[in-house]
């Protein structure tokens, strides 16, 4: 087993486990019970997805071309910083906008800072 | 209405804008020998001034881009035209380009060719039109 053969069978497997969370994420966007739960599964795992796909992605094309893809660095950069933040927003407006949580919520800490503001 | 709190949507736009603003030009300049081009780097330039005015407000936004989108299609179109009637100086058909090897100072042997120039005008008219579009969709008066 030479390096690049270790190189191709680490991309193989950045790539597998990055399509399987992906999926993973996917089952829990159908499972879970309401829309926080859900974009707990959809923003963390998604990203955590597609951020290994790309890596594998990266590796690949500099084992075989010779060749550093600054744009893959730069997607991996940018995904990494604007998925958690847009699953914050999206949360953040469906609080705000009081869509229900799940009946099975013990506690809901933010609703007492929210209703002393109001 | 309340003010909200949008301290991680603008931290996060404060960084990613420019990202956005660099990846343009990067496409821009890159349009001749890969994808890309004047229309995509326009409308990634104009995506990132929205994503600008989506994290603060259209003055803000205005104060820190003191830029009157009408005059900036004017000016583009000045740019296509200008380098059309540039090859009518030298006696061949309009919008003939040329182009050259040149030695600059710090790039070193440099492909200048006068296609860019053409390809700014488009960049700038689509900046223009795009957030000319935006901007008086937005104003609610």
């Amino acid at each position: 087993m030479n390096a690049s053969e270790i190189g191709e069978f680490l991309v193989v497997l950045l790539i597998l486990i990055g399509s399987i969370i992906s999926v993973i994420s996917a089952l829990g966007i159908i499972r879970f019970p309401d829309v926080y739960t859900r974009s707990h599964a959809a923003t963390k795992s998604a990203t955590l997805g597609v951020l290994l796909s790309l890596t594998g992605a990266f590796i690949y094309i500099w084992l075989t071309d010779h060749f550093i893809s600054v744009r893959l660095i730069l997607g991996i950069l940018f995904v990494f910083i604007t998925a958690p933040v847009s699953g914050h927003l999206i949360i953040r407006a469906a609080y705000r906008s009081h869509v229900e949580m799940t009946e099975d919520t013990v506690e809901d800490e933010l609703k007492p800072v929210l209703n002393d503001k109001r | 209405m309340r003010k909200t709190n949008d301290l991680i949507l603008q931290t996060v736009t404060k960084i990613v804008s420019f990202m956005i603003f660099m990846f343009a030009l990067h496409i821009f300049f890159a349009g001749h020998n890969n994808p890309g081009g004047g229309f995509v780097g326009g409308l990634l330039t104009s995506g990132a001034i929205v994503l600008l005015l989506l994290a603060y407000d259209l003055k803000t936004v205005a104060g820190s881009l003191p830029i009157d989108y009408k005059i900036l299609i004017a000016v583009g179109l000045l740019f296509a035209v200008g380098t059309g009637l540039g090859s009518l100086v030298f006696d061949v058909p309009f919008l003939t380009h040329a182009h050259d090897i040149f030695t600059l100072p710090i790039l070193g042997e440099t492909h200048l060719h006068t296609a860019v120039l053409f390809d700014i005008g488009v960049y700038l008219v689509v900046v223009g039109t795009t957030m000319t579009i935006i901007q008086t969709i937005g104003e609610n008066e």
